[in-house]
């Protein structure tokens, strides 16, 4: 009895051990494409569903006719259109959010005082989510192109002040201390010693705002909008064309996915300097 | 003594950005410097308040509120814990399914929104659907990260002990995946008074503090937008509160080992 684990448990470790490091490239495709196996049966079987009229093409547009308006909308250049308005609002609000957001993050990080007058009413705003302030904002600013910035800049902004924030408070001492022996200005303080240490945070909060931002403009857009890409939706919602309902869905997804994946991108660039070297 | 001293230590100057702002506001509405329609004044704020407390609307909306919240959150759970673990417990599952349901977290939360409302009409059954859908993605998620971090050589002692699956679930798995459990769970709680918030705004009006929000700005209510902003804060600020106490009492056993 005491040996048999001991057997079970080699051979097992090994097995997982060979697949791991010796799998020829050719099963690595093979499993990539088999993740595809999953969805592609689903979505045979919706075609097959809406062609035998198990449900109404109605109810469910059917893949080809998803693909079909997709194409259309990609023709027309009407995609295009839509996006590059929602881009651009998502674009004006990340740059205002972001910059309140250094400004106050940084500010805070440098100093306790700040900090401690300012810091406790952020959190309190920052608690409401933006859903929540987009009735008061309407009221304020009506639903104009201000409202969108302001409600995409509110979201951008938490992440971004938190991760500055944090970013500055945990640089380790000694290098401050190094940047007082040497008697660095502020300026020189910020530019050599606290921003490169505060990269890295600094980066996940972006990264993190950028994506927030994106979801927030969708938001903002299906509430109150009369271009952009969750209008596209909103105006198939109304005419009961769910084909464009879908591809409005598809678009928001993938250009979340490629915002997020650019930065990724842009963050692995930016750091190379910093990999260890052990 | 002791109350003395921690008043003296208390930091206050977290109160004075907030108490001036509400100085400017009273002062501004008191001297008619903005227009009243437009800005309401505090005092207005709180009768609004007072109001809708005393003739029960207030707990009208809110319960309504919270009812939704929790038949949502509920069932966004139950979908979430089944699911997560499926995809935790079964390679195979991960294998199969597991890309579609990374690809379709991809999608927005509210872009479902037009989708639901086509299925499901404009009602309570569209509402509470959306909530359990905000709820299942963070739930599911950390489900499955939870089991997948149950360490090899513990699931090896359970092999060797022979335990019976049911044991396995209940001295191995949900210990390992307790923490990542309760991290699901509370954003859950967090997503689900979110999307409580959207569900009013976007289907059709029935009783409900997001839905009274929406009321008060189409009729040009600013008391009345402001104090159920506040009641909004309060209660997701309260449902954080109890989400993280509940999560340490809890997870206490892990701090003595």
């Amino acid at each position: 009895m005491s040996n048999l684990p001991l057997i079970s448990w080699r051979p097992l470790s090994l097995r997982a051990d060979i697949s791991r490091f010796s799998a020829p490239s050719l099963l690595w495709v093979g499993s990539k494409a088999s993740a595809l196996v999953f969805p592609a049966l689903l979505l045979v079987l919706w075609q097959v569903a809406v062609n035998r009229h198990w449900v109404s093409a109605q109810i469910l547009p059917p893949p080809s006719l998803v693909l079909e308006s997709l194409l259309q909308l990609w023709h027309s250049g009407d995609l295009w259109r839509e996006l590059s308005i929602s881009l651009e609002r998502v674009l004006i609000g990340f740059v205002l959010g972001s910059a309140a957001g250094l400004l106050l993050g940084i500010g805070m990080g440098l100093s306790r005082t700040l900090e401690a007058y300012v810091l406790p009413s952020f959190q309190a705003i920052s608690q409401v989510p933006v859903l929540g302030w987009i009735p008061l904002l309407m009221m304020l600013v009506g639903i104009d192109e201000s409202l969108k910035y302001l409600v995409i800049a509110k979201a951008v902004m938490v992440p971004i002040t938190l991760n500055a924030l944090a970013g500055i408070r945990n640089i380790p001492k000694g290098y401050l201390e190094v940047a007082q022996v040497y008697q660095l200005g502020l300026a020189q303080r910020l530019r050599r010693v606290i921003l490169p240490a505060a990269l890295p945070s600094l980066f996940t909060g972006v990264r993190f705002a950028l994506t927030k931002g994106w979801i927030a403009l969708v938001t903002v857009e299906l509430l109150a909008s009369s271009e952009g890409i969750g209008y596209l939706m909103v105006d198939g919602r109304q005419m009961f064309q769910l084909d464009l309902v879908i591809v409005g869905m598809l678009v928001i997804g993938v250009v979340g996915l490629l915002l997020d994946q650019g930065l990724a991108w842009v963050e692995m660039r930016l750091q190379r300097w910093q990999r260890p070297a052990f | 003594m002791a109350l003395l001293s921690l008043i003296s230590r208390y930091d206050w100057r977290g109160w004075v950005l907030p108490l001036a702002l509400l100085l400017v506001w009273t002062l501004s509405t008191a001297f008619d410097w903005v227009d009243t329609r437009l800005l309401a004044s505090p005092l207005a704020v709180l009768s609004a308040f007072s109001k809708a407390a005393l003739s029960g609307e207030l707990w009208v909306d809110l319960s309504a509120s919270l009812i939704r919240n929790l038949n949502g959150f509920a069932l966004g759970v139950l979908a979430g814990l089944l699911f997560g673990g499926l995809l935790g417990l079964s390679r195979q599952a991960e294998h199969w399914i597991g890309p579609t349901f990374h690809a379709l977290k991809q999608i927005a939360l509210f872009a479902w929104i037009p989708l639901l409302s086509a299925w499901f009409g404009f009602g309570e059954p569209a509402k509470v659907t959306f909530i359990a859908l905000a709820v299942f993605y963070p739930v599911a998620l950390n489900t499955f990260e939870g089991i997948r971090s149950v360490r090899r050589e513990l699931y090896e002692v359970a092999q060797v002990l022979r335990l019976s699956p049911l044991q396995r679930l209940r001295y191995l798995v949900l210990p390992s995946a307790a923490p990542a459990l309760f991290t699901g769970l509370h954003l859950g709680l967090i997503y689900a008074w979110l999307a409580t918030l959207g569900a009013e705004y976007f289907f059709s009006a029935a009783p409900g503090i997001g839905n009274s929000m929406i009321d008060g700005r189409e009729h040009f209510h600013m008391d009345q937008v402001l104090y159920g902003l506040m009641v909004v804060g309060a209660v997701g600020l309260l449902l954080n509160r109890l989400a993280q106490s509940l999560e340490r009492r809890l997870l206490r056993w892990r701090d003595h080992r």
